[in-house]
């Protein structure tokens, strides 16, 4: 099947951003998905997000595995390279996509099969190497494409469309990367782009390893009475503890709030993260906290949203190698060529 | 050769050491190897080693060769036996008229019966428990201890020895006056109680000058940062480490910016090689030279991205360091076992270029070379290396560095050309010759495309339609015919006698195919031998198999890979080529290779009477 791109009109009316660019100036080819799925809305905010914070579309870089979640970069930034990689790899092409040039936004999008079963792996791996890059899952608890298969986030007791039930506990990537030392981890639904919006920005903006688990029901295979991913499932049992606003470089934050109701964290870059408390004892800087209180809630079948650990000190994968300020992929091969010189001295040692 | 007169053994004879693993024997065999180096007498080192720390037997076998040959001899003249276990097997691996040296602190007359074999004890322990004190010190300085020996009976200068030494331990004076008293122990030893030195023994030549002793990791790596490259990604693994720790270790002497202490590099340990490939295809997709090293079960489990990086067109050098298969098989010997693995890496229709270097020299210029065609041809390039060559010293004359050399960045747009497009189209055929132009994220949102291993067409859109997926996979096919004319050429060698015998080796079969050629010349058997050093094969491949009525195909593994690439990637009959396979994990010796042709063509019996 080819995809056509949608026609590109700019209405004189459409709002603008700093660049001058349109939200449709953030969209990519026509979804594919399933009417009502939950990654469109997904992709929606992130165009929001991309469009608002002006970032330059050539500077987005969009990396992806194999799934439904997966195809879902090419529905936003068309003006950004693209990478759909093979099934649950997706880190490691990010990994050395980042590598090579320090300076782009890296947006992976994957799903709960693609992270969680066959590339749980290299999952960890990219937060222990806290590699500069937003990382979205679109969690359903369900393969799609292989039509409705139990995922390894399933939640013990939910059942399947024929009504099979799931016995094996879940995995939880939020839980599993704090344990990991993740520097940046959120949780969030589909459906609350209001608090996706500045999440995404947020992690956009954080130098380091940002991960948005996203409850993203899937409406073919996963939205019956029986799923904890159901639309009306998340709906019920999904609840704000921390909310995030992104405060851009250079603005003030202009609305006030009691004390100890809101904290302000600062990004590298002048921006800052300002973490609403929903709930009074909820600390987003606090590891142990963030953990014991999620795991709690989840004992009650609650999910726990927005902004959980925040930890902004972290160095990120570039850091720690000390590689230079300019990109790797940009230094000339002048620099990089030692010479005949230094060859002939380096013979030297094996004589 | 073994049995032959001592007055022609001088700077032709073969010394192995058998000690235990981890006990430090390696620093003297390197210092024998270079004290014959620097007497300008031509050298051959070879490793035995077991996949292990501490405690197994190892084997270490220095070659002296004045005709400067360069495989494994397959016999030894002199055996330094410092491992009790491997004792009768030693003794019995030495050649008729050879010499077998043993630490006599614990004699063992009886065990040591071989009238053919001259047999002399060394009280090395007792030496050197009288003179150092402290276990691990007395065990390191035993090994030295009979470097010294070694010296007096081959005739070694000792002040090479002593400037050697002085190189080494420049900063540390306590250990430089330790082994130069070990040496000296050995040495007055052996010149006391032996007739010193040996009929086998060295005299100073001068065919060493312009040379080097190095290993073919290291010379990848040092070609690697030569080329450009800037990203190594790596999961450890026999016999492919020691490529990325030299690799690491010319970048911090040559990469790092001097002012600012920055890295102009970045080596990432990956947490399996299904990783590290993808690391790898990441950062050359954006613009980085990136590679990797690998052996067997890592190109196994490499496959998948090889495929997509084949099928999305994305550069990528992978150096595979053969070792024997299959499964984990024997990590720590030699084969070249992953002929078809690589060249068809992944499922589906795939096929990848592959460089075969033959030695360290070629490993340097091939690493560079890998690095253009990848990006020339945006498709991965697998330079097939193997443990023998890896690993082992190898004599080879000093590289060269063309300061006119400018990375081939192949058909890599930049912004002005960009800005000059209509559009941008990924995977079209803009000069017929398969390959397309390639852009880089961050350019501009024109030269934007998507890289993918599903279907698509050829600009760049996914694709379920027949026709588009064809128009793109045929083109792959073009592009394989484009990369033939591109890879380098065979190395052939002519026969000054016209001969209907031809010989194909590739790799590190070439020392041993050499060395085999003169031998059978000298018996009247002339042959003609092509190199192969690359896959897609060259031009002059079919050619060669097709004058020759008989074509005797050396390789390195059981089930005959390089004649199965020939026969399905080449028109000539099966009936043609003949295999000598070597695949014992050892260095294929001359000897095999002179067998198996001998065994089949002699003066009297040519090859025309042979096929038909």
């Amino acid at each position: 099947m080819t995809i056509l791109a949608k026609p590109k009109i700019a209405y004189p009316q459409l709002p603008r951003n700093a660049l001058g660019l349109t939200r449709r100036d953030y969209e990519g080819v026509n979804s594919t998905l399933c009417a009502g799925c939950g990654h469109d809305s997904i992709t929606a905010a992130i165009v929001e997000a991309c469009w608002a914070d002006a970032v330059l579309p050539q500077n987005v870089v969009k990396l992806s595995g194999i799934g439904c979640s997966s195809k879902t970069t090419a529905y936003f930034v068309g003006g950004g390279h693209g990478f759909n990689s093979v099934h649950g790899r997706m880190p490691s092409i990010a990994t050395g996509a980042n590598a090579a040039n320090r300076d782009l936004l890296y947006i992976g999008v994957s799903g709960d099969g693609d992270t969680l079963s066959i590339g749980l792996g290299q999952f960890c791996h990219a937060i222990r190497r806290n590699l500069n890059m937003v990382y979205v899952i679109e969690n359903n608890g369900v393969y799609g494409l292989t039509k409705g298969q139990f995922s390894a986030s399933a939640d013990v007791g939910s059942t399947a469309k024929k009504g099979e039930v799931n016995n094996q506990p879940p995995i939880d990537p939020v839980q599993l990367a704090i344990t990991l030392g993740v520097s940046f981890v959120a949780r969030s639904f589909s459906g609350d782009k209001a608090q996706l919006v500045p999440l995404l920005r947020s992690a956009m903006h954080h130098q380091g390893f940002s991960l948005i688990d996203v409850i993203s029901p899937c409406v073919t295979f996963n939205d019956h009475e029986g799923s904890t991913r159901s639309y009306a499932y998340t709906r019920e049992h999904y609840e704000e503890v921390v909310h995030a606003d992104f405060v851009p470089p250079a603005r003030e934050i202009a609305v006030d709030y009691a004390p100890g109701e809101a904290l302000a964290v600062s990004m590298h870059d002048g921006s800052r993260v300002l973490l609403r408390k929903v709930e009074a004892q909820y600390d987003a800087t606090d590891r142990a906290v963030a953990l014991e209180t999620i795991q709690q809630r989840l004992k009650q079948g609650e999910y726990l949203t927005g902004l959980l650990y925040i930890g902004s000190d972290q160095p990120e994968l570039h850091a720690l190698n000390a590689t230079p300020d300019i990109p790797l992929n940009q230094i000339p091969y002048a620099q990089l060529n030692p010479g005949s010189q230094a060859l002939a001295k380096t013979l030297a040692k094996f004589r | 050769m073994p049995g032959a007169k001592a007055q022609d053994r001088v700077n032709d004879f073969v010394i192995k050491v058998a000690t235990v693993n981890g006990t430090g024997s390696a620093s003297a065999n390197g210092l024998l190897m270079k004290a014959i180096f620097r007497s300008g007498v031509p050298v051959v080192g070879k490793n035995y080693f077991p996949s292990n720390i501490q405690g197994l037997p190892t084997w270490y076998e220095i070659r002296v060769t004045r005709d400067a040959h360069r495989a494994r001899a397959g016999h030894c003249d002199i055996m330094v036996a410092l491992n009790f276990e491997t004792y009768a097997r030693d003794l019995a691996d030495v050649a008729s008229g050879g010499y077998f040296i043993y630490d006599s602190t614990w004699p063992r007359p009886a065990l040591l019966m071989r009238d053919d074999v001259t047999v002399y004890g060394v009280p090395l322990a007792q030496l050197c428990n009288e003179h150092f004190a402290g276990v691990r010190t007395r065990i390191l300085m035993k090994n030295i201890c009979y470097a010294g020996v070694l010296a007096a009976l081959c005739n070694l200068d000792i002040e090479i020895i002593r400037s050697l030494l002085a190189e080494t331990y420049s900063k540390k004076q306590k250990l430089l006056d330790a082994n130069m008293q070990a040496i000296q122990l050995g040495y007055d030893y052996a010149r006391q109680h032996i007739a010193c030195p040996l009929p086998l023994h060295v005299q100073k030549l001068q065919l060493t000058n312009g040379h080097v002793i190095i290993d073919g990791n290291t010379a990848a790596a040092l070609g690697c940062v030569y080329a450009g490259a800037t990203v190594g990604a790596w999961y450890p693994i026999t016999p492919s480490t020691s490529l990325m720790d030299a690799y690491k270790g010319f970048c911090e002497s040559l990469r790092v910016d001097r002012g600012t202490g920055r890295k102009n590099y970045i080596m990432i340990q990956a947490e399996d090689e299904l990783a590290s490939i993808g690391m790898v295809l990441g950062a050359a997709w954006n613009g980085a030279r990136a590679f990797t090293a690998t052996s067997g079960p890592g190109l196994s489990l490499m496959q998948e991205f090889l495929g997509l990086a084949y099928y999305a067109e994305v550069p990528a050098v992978i150096f595979d360091i053969q070792r024997v298969g299959p499964s984990t098989g024997m990590p720590t010997r030699t084969q070249q076992a992953d002929l078809q693995s690589a060249a068809y890496a992944s499922h589906g229709d795939t096929r990848q270029v592959c460089l075969y270097p033959a030695d360290p020299g070629e490993c340097f210029d091939f690493a560079v070379k890998a690095f253009d065609l990848a990006e020339r041809l945006q498709t991965p390039v697998l330079v097939l290396s193997d443990l023998d060559i890896g690993m082992n010293d190898w004599m080879c004359p000093d590289f060269n560095w063309d300061e006119a050399y400018q990375p081939d960045r192949g058909k890599l747009l930049d912004l002005e050309q960009v800005k000059k497009l209509e559009r941008f189209w990924r995977y079209y055929d803009h000069d017929n010759d398969g390959i397309p132009q390639r852009t880089l994220p961050g350019m501009h949102p024109k030269a934007a495309y998507f890289a993918r291993g599903s279907g698509h067409s050829q600009y760049g859109a996914y694709t379920e339609d027949s026709k588009e997926y064809q128009v793109v996979i045929d083109r792959l096919r073009k592009k394989w015919l484009t990369a033939a004319r591109l890879v380098p050429k065979s190395i052939l060698l002519r026969s000054e006698i016209k001969t209907e015998i031809g010989i194909v080796s590739l790799g590190s079969g070439d020392a041993a195919v050499r060395e085999a050629r003169l031998r059978l010349m000298a018996q009247g058997i002339h042959t003609d031998y092509l190199r192969v050093r690359a896959f897609p094969f060259s031009d002059d491949v079919e050619p060669f198999l097709q004058s020759h009525r008989i074509n005797f195909v050396v390789e390195q593994n059981r089930d005959a890979q390089l004649r199965s690439l020939l026969i399905m990637e080449t028109g000539v009959e099966k009936s043609r080529l003949r295999s000598i396979l070597h695949y014992n994990g050892m260095p294929i010796p001359a000897s095999y290779v002179y067998d198996g042709v001998a065994a089949v063509i002699t003066p009297e019996r040519p090859a025309a009477q042979l096929v038909g």
